[in-house]
């Protein structure tokens, strides 16, 4: 089962925004309560959604230049890139079905 | 056609929170077969929370999120079993109890509610297109966005005063928006509120509109007893103005009070027998963990007398 790989903002641009795929990047931090509840969920997504869309994780701690480039502001975000731009934005801790129902409406 | 048999349970258990964990370590490890269900994740409101002081047994406080973690996984190890769907209905049928939910139905010896509250919102034009942009229900969590810049916080309650505390760590400037004009925080919060120079109060006062660009800028505020209304610069809208029993699926089945509350008596148990309601959700709680994890053991151990009778 493939996990959502932690990058770093210097990475953003080759990983994320030049991904062939579609890419989902969980914007969060660690002292974020709803961002541990919702990482399990991601987790699970980053499975069932294996070669269609690649998972990454980016820690607004030590990353805050591109978050506020998405114009991050409550976490968690989630944002769908589709050839290097923002589909759609998920704030918020949302039960995994209508996680699955944003991305599958983005996609 | 072929029917998926209906799986038996001692205990079904509604809701994720303190009270609903607390309510699975005493009924599973009272060998009741118990299964919880929670439609997001377990935790609760209390996940927000960057550090509980008034736990006992923490001395140095926890985390809303570390406290309910190891509550989960104390109640796992005395094999509770957890199910993440949501519940849509539940059928009284003389003594049979049937929870459904969006992952198939369960039949109950005995059903504990705790299902808890969800946040109010202000209602007002602008939150809900500024949410994510300026507008916020989780100071802990979005705080460090607001780092030298002016923000709000809506409510006066103990939620909403702690939340500002956190934030001074962040923005240069947090005015308390508050109904009245005196905060329903327990004194502790209050005095630490007033002795910091960050914090500004603005009484017997409500937000009416929120505006900005492509983030909050400006919000309305009007002075509820003169009438008078001010436009202020704001960067950030922090919304903490309590909580709504989440019961919408249960009128008609128990009695519930004005507020939507599950009414109870002493033992927990509501208006249909063998149906017990715990912690935030229960009318007259105080909403606080410490109670609500007692609650949760209470209707627990009343559940599992309901059963053997």
């Amino acid at each position: 089962m493939s996990k959502p790989v932690e990058i770093e903002e210097a990475k953003f641009d080759e990983t994320v925004l030049k991904s062939k795929t579609p890419v989902l990047v969980d914007f969060w931090a660690p002292w974020c309560g709803p961002c541990r509840m919702v990482a399990p969920l991601v987790d699970e997504l980053a499975g069932e959604y294996a070669g269609k869309v690649s998972f990454f994780k980016v820690n607004v701690d030590n990353n805050h230049k591109v978050a506020e480039k998405y114009h991050v502001m409550s976490i968690p975000t989630l944002i769908l890139f589709k050839d290097g731009k923002p589909m759609t934005n998920i704030v918020g801790f949302k039960p995994k079905a209508e996680l699955k129902k944003s991305l599958d409406n983005a996609l | 056609m072929i029917s998926n048999p209906v799986k038996k349970y001692d205990v079904v258990i509604i809701g994720g929170g303190p009270a609903g964990l607390s309510a699975g370590i005493y009924a599973a490890r009272g060998r009741q077969s118990t299964l919880l269900i929670e439609k997001g994740a377990v935790g609760g409101q209390i996940i927000n929370a960057e550090l509980v002081e008034n736990y006992p047994g923490f001395a140095d406080g926890i985390s809303g999120i570390d406290l309910t973690q190891t509550m989960h996984r104390q109640a796992t190890k005395f094999g509770l079993e957890t199910l993440y769907a949501e519940v849509t209905a539940i059928e009284v049928n003389g003594k049979q109890k049937t929870v459904k939910t969006s992952d198939g139905d369960f039949i109950a010896g005995a059903i504990i509610i705790t299902g808890g509250a969800e946040r109010q919102k202000l209602g007002v034009p602008g939150e809900g297109q500024y949410t994510g942009k300026g507008v916020s229900y989780c100071a802990t969590c979005d705080g460090a966005f607001f780092r030298n810049k002016k923000v709000v916080v809506v409510g006066g309650g103990n939620v909403a005063v702690t939340e500002a505390l956190e934030l001074t760590r962040f923005a240069s400037k947090v005015t308390v928006i508050h109904r009245r004009n005196e905060l329903r925080a327990t004194k502790i919060v209050q005095e630490k509120a007033f002795a910091n120079p960050k914090i500004e109060f603005l009484w017997d006062s409500a937000v009416e509109a929120i505006t900005g660009n492509d983030f909050v800028k400006k919000i309305t505020v009007a002075n509820l007893k003169t009438g008078k209304k001010s436009v202020m610069d704001v960067d950030g809208v922090f919304v903490s103005v309590g909580s709504q029993p989440a019961t919408g699926y249960l009128k008609g089945i128990l009695t519930l009070d004005v507020n939507g509350a599950i009414i109870v008596n002493d033992r927990l148990e509501t208006s249909v027998p063998g149906i017990f309601a715990a912690g935030d959700i229960r009318s007259g709680s105080i909403r606080q963990v410490v109670p609500a994890a007692g609650d949760g053991a209470v209707a627990a151990i009343n559940a599992g007398k309901h059963i053997s009778e």
